[in-house]
């Protein structure tokens, strides 16, 4: 029943409006200029067609074995391209968006340019055999990210690198955390782009022909390459994306194509999508106008493309793992939040994304955000908290803060890091451990569990109780021994990343001259924090081993712990926030003349900080996991989750402008006695949070009941979704020692 | 059935307006009183119930001491959240064993910052109070631990004819109030007992917005534990949901309002 006229075959964007976008590259122009804001309530929205339940229920069985052997199957001989594989299909007939990262669901892919390491160990930790032309290849004639970043590092970055002072580093896998503009292939066609690459290479046919110029020529011949192999690679699912979408399901299967290539090319740490929700709406509103599209074939096309999203996959190694615990992939889908002119980019489709999580189930992926502002209207805040209280799959952004410094078209990559689409990228760099480095403060830059000196030149307190003044001026100096390392370490990593694993496909989504970030970031927060309040407010002596060495304290006296809304020591957190971020800023050189940033953000690796950081002058013992991202320390928050959360929003974001995470939780029931009331209750929350500065927020609504019972049952609950920092897992797929972790950190003993 | 005696005497009111005892604070509650609020469990309680889940607030003295403006400064930078969110509430322990304080309290926090506030009580003190110390409350959550005065002393070691001529009082004073029943197996479920109960709340009238049944549950138990104490519904079970239900509909059948 196609009533489309052969006009509108002839032109794609009819029914569009005239406007400066059509003249050059301007996603964001088009949006603004077509899109229906959204204000009503959920009750549109329609569940889903048999012909979804049948496709997830199929796959309901591979996910079930992919669950008990790790990884269900890796293409092993073929090292991934965008055109390496041939076409893949779950159900050829009844797929209505197409398109595998190989050419079958859930086998994933290898990617030996971060590293052949990752991929030899991570087939071998699996049960799968490496190939011994791919070994000959990347040992022989291709050179790898990693074995470029080892080339170049120094001692001292290696010995921090050791210690666990900093931790985390992308320099044996993709650093990710860079979101193509996948919608450009949708609204301008492969054709356009491609020509708009070899416009902006010409431009630079007359500049000074220096370094930096002949990188980014060959980065757009590499660009312009990479969108001749997306086509190629669409061909192969009879799918022509040299002209613009002309539908709302070819502007789906488009964007969703772009993405792809991403995933067949690069294994990043974390591949977000970006903001595509709003911007499909146009083109389903349009096939609404049309008569061709009913609202549950707009839900069945969205519940389609949300299924590709969940199979994203790729193969990591165990280490990796103990790292970013749960097989995350983060595909963020940034949604919501305000528009510039004060109107809400909140549409129907909006809603339908986040309906999914109803019509498929819980799912930690694709790892939906929602941009949160006071403005936002009513009927998609109350059916957002309610659907947190009956997935926990949603995690908040702070709109309101953030859109003053990206505009209203960023999207978040990862979990927090926002970046204006298709104009901004990132360069990852993980963390470093403040409250280790607070030990070497005190130690001398003697690392307390090896006894080896990872920081040079530095005297130890030699006094048996720690005097504030003291140990601040040495804090002082330890901070900038780390930033300095910390920095060259990541000028290393992205300068080979960009020449041995450079990601094609997304920047030839982006403008040319895009603004770089140096995402740097800190750990131990809290930790950090609260141990100088207890040398601030109470007495902390120092217990020394045979050498000298302080390895624990023992303190009299109460002190001020963060995350009780309690200024004496939220004062010192937020200081350290600022302090870190001025001695990173004080570095001479960052890689590409990116813009130094920091987060405050773990992800799970809270739990290997921890291993790797002796007792702390909190009172914290050696061993123990840090408190994810920079939430108050378990069990020091006395005064419940509001409180928690007025200490996490005094963190500054002007000082921390790649995101500060905190993860809250309560069990449903402690929300309100009726499902009304636990809606209005949360949603009043994060207007709350948000409205005190607060950035992030993971909501989870859960029961411990239902935690352990998935602990010793795990096969009721295949699809148990949790937040944990910036991201969301399956419960189940995580190892016992983890989940004792999460449920340890998601209820306190009062809920 | 025999009649349960405290374990030991209690402390008795505390009389000074200046300052309080402060067992802890929640700053994320939203099943004690309209919307989210920041509860003041006061320290100190002259009950003994057999199913309390906080017997560690019993003593008086088991608290932090504070003053008015420690309790002000407490809410200072969440009370624009809690303006639209919900409010404050004064629990314990029994506030009422702290009224001068908690009343002072109340009016600072209602004078600065305008705020919603909940009294939870068991009223059985309120003889103590005049009429004015109510006007900073806007709602009272009345704890009726029984309809019975003989069940309602071997319940709580404590009279019932108090608590009944509060409710009378607030009536009177044209206060809202949320009545609080625990439902506790083989101690207040039968549906005699939950029948005479709701006829007395029925008897209130309009002055009562909501009843909440509360099922009986085992949270409490390691706090008996840690203190020592004798707990004798240990292997009480919690109501299931069904029968919750059930004794809520008989609420409900007086035209009550239920939760």
């Amino acid at each position: 029943m196609n009533v489309m006229t052969s006009a509108d075959l002839r032109d794609p964007w009819v029914g569009f409006t005239d406007g400066a976008w059509r003249k050059s590259i301007d996603v964001r122009g088009f949006i603004q200029e077509n899109y229906t804001p959204y204000e009503g309530d959920a009750s549109f929205l329609a569940g889903p067609t048999e012909r979804t339940e049948q496709i997830w229920q199929d796959l309901g069985f591979l996910l079930k074995q992919e669950r008990e052997k790790g990884v269900l199957d890796v293409s092993a001989d073929t090292p991934s391209s965008i055109t390496a594989h041939d076409a893949g299909y779950i159900d050829k007939e009844r797929e209505l968006i197409v398109g595998l990262q190989t050419d079958a669901p859930l086998k994933r892919a290898i990617m030996p340019n971060g590293g052949l390491r990752m991929v030899e160990n991570g087939l071998t930790s699996f049960g799968f055999t490496p190939d011994a032309t791919v070994h000959e290849i990347w040992t022989k004639y291709r050179k790898s990210h990693n074995q470029g970043v080892f080339d170049v590092y120094s001692p001292d970055i290696v010995a921090c690198r050791k210690s666990g002072v900093i931790t985390g580093l992308p320099d044996a896998y993709g650093r990710g955390r860079i979101i193509g503009d996948y919608r450009r292939i949708a609204l301008y066609g492969i054709d356009a782009l491609q020509a708009r690459k070899l416009e902006e290479k010409a431009e630079l046919d007359d500049a000074v022909f220096d370094e930096h110029t002949l990188r980014l020529r060959e980065e757009l011949s590499e660009q312009y390459r990479a969108l001749g192999e997306l086509r190629e690679m669409g061909l192969k699912y009879g799918v022509d994306m040299s002209r613009p979408a002309m539908t709302a399901r070819e502007a789906i299967q488009f964007t969703y194509l772009g993405y792809l290539a991403a995933v067949k090319e690069q294994n990043g740490a974390a591949m977000s999508i970006g903001r595509v929700s709003s911007f499909l709406d146009v083109y389903i509103q349009r096939d609404m106008e049309r008569g061709t599209l009913t609202e549950s074939a707009a839900q069945e096309l969205i519940d389609d493309m949300v299924i590709k999203l969940r199979l994203v996959r790729f193969l990591r190694t165990p280490e990796y793992d103990e790292l970013f615990s749960g097989d995350p992939t983060w595909v963020t889908e940034a949604i919501g939040g305000m528009g510039l002119d004060g109107r809400t980019l909140v549409t129907k489709t909006s809603m339908r994304v986040l309906h999914t999580l109803y019509n498929l189930g819980p799912a930690p992926e694709p790892n939906l955000t929602v941009l949160w502002s006071a403005q936002l209207p009513r009927g998609f805040k109350d059916f957002c908290a309610k659907v947190s209280k009956d997935t926990s799959a949603i995690q908040y952004e702070n709109d309101d803060l953030m859109r003053p410094k990206w505009g209203d078209d960023y999207g978040i990559a990862c979990c927090v890091s926002a970046m204006a689409i298709g104009k901004q990228m990132q360069f990852f760099g993980a963390r470093a451990n403040l409250a280790k480095a607070l030990l070497y403060a005190i130690n001398g830059g003697v690392d307390e569990k090896s006894g080896k000196v990872v920081a040079p030149g530095f005297e130890p307190i030699l006094d048996n109780v720690l005097d504030y003044d003291t140990v601040m001026a040495r804090f002082d100096k330890t901070m900038d021994w780390l930033a300095k390392t910390y920095v060259k370490a990541l000028n290393c990593i992205h300068y080979m990343h960009d020449k041995y694993a450079y990601e094609r496909i997304e920047m030839a989504l982006h403008d040319r001259d895009v603004l770089r970030t140096m995402a740097c970031g800190i750990a131990g927060l809290s930790i950090a924090a609260d141990s100088l309040s207890a040398i601030k407010h109470a007495k902390v002596k120092v217990i020394r081993n045979d050498a000298g060495l302080a390895v624990d304290y023992e303190i009299e006296g109460d002190y001020p712990a963060f995350g009780n809304n309690d200024d004496r020591v939220d004062e010192i957190a937020a200081w350290l926030t600022e302090v870190f971020m001025s001695k990173v800023k004080a570095q001479p050189v960052f890689y590409r003349n990116s813009m130094p940033t920091q987060s405050i953000l773990t992800i799970t690796s809270n739990v290997v900080y921890g291993k790797k950081t002796g007792c702390t002058p909190c009172g914290r013992r050696a061993g123990e996991p840090f408190a994810p991202g920079a939430n108050p320390m378990n069990g020091r928050d006395k005064k419940g989750f509001v409180a928690a959360g007025a200490s996490v929003a005094k963190l500054p974001y002007e000082h921390a402008q790649d995101g500060i995470s905190w993860t809250a939780s309560a069990t449903p029931d402690s929300m309100g006695h009726t499902e009304d009331e636990q809606v209005r209750n949360l949603a009043n929350c994060l207007d709350g949070f948000t409205q005190a500065g607060g950035f992030h927020v993971n909501v989870n609504m859960l029961s411990r009941e239902t935690l352990m019972d998935a602990m010793d049952h795990p096969e009721k609950y295949p699809q148990l979704t949790v937040r944990v920092s910036g991201y969301a897992v399956n419960f189940v797929k995580l190892t016992r020692e983890q989940q004792l972790d999460v449920i340890g950190r998601t209820f306190h003993a009062g809920m | 059935m025999t009649i349960a005696l405290p374990s030991e005497t209690f402390d008795g009111p505390h009389q000074a307006a200046c300052h309080g005892f402060l067992h802890s604070v929640e700053s994320g509650a939203a099943v004690d009183g309209p919307g989210m609020r920041y509860v003041f469990f006061m320290a100190g309680c002259m009950f003994r119930c057999l199913y309390c889940h906080n017997p560690d607030t019993w003593k008086l003295h088991n608290g932090r001491r504070v003053e008015v403006g420690d309790i002000l400064s407490e809410i200072d930078s969440l009370a624009g959240f809690l303006k639209f969110a919900g409010g404050v509430t004064f629990s314990g322990g029994e506030p009422l064993m702290q009224a001068p304080f908690v009343g002072a309290a109340a009016r600072a926090i209602k004078a600065r910052y305008g705020l919603h506030i909940a009294l939870d009580t068991q009223g059985f003190l309120h003889g103590n109070v005049t009429d004015d110390w109510f006007d900073p409350i806007d709602l009272v959550m009345l704890d009726i631990k029984h309809a019975d005065p003989a069940k309602y002393r071997a319940l709580t070691a404590q009279p019932l004819q108090p608590t009944l001529e509060c409710a009378d009082r607030l009536v009177r004073l044209g206060k809202q109030m949320r009545i609080r029943y625990v439902l506790v197996p083989g101690w207040t479920d039968a549906p005699d007992e939950v029948a005479r109960m709701a006829d007395l709340v029925a008897s209130y009238g309009p002055s009562v917005e909501q009843v909440e049944v509360l099922p009986f549950h085992q949270l409490g138990t390691s706090k008996w534990d840690k203190l020592g104490l004798e707990y004798k519904l240990r292997d009480t079970p919690t109501p299931s949901r069904d029968e919750a239900d059930a004794a809520r509909e008989v609420f409900r059948s007086r035209g009550l309002i239920v939760s």
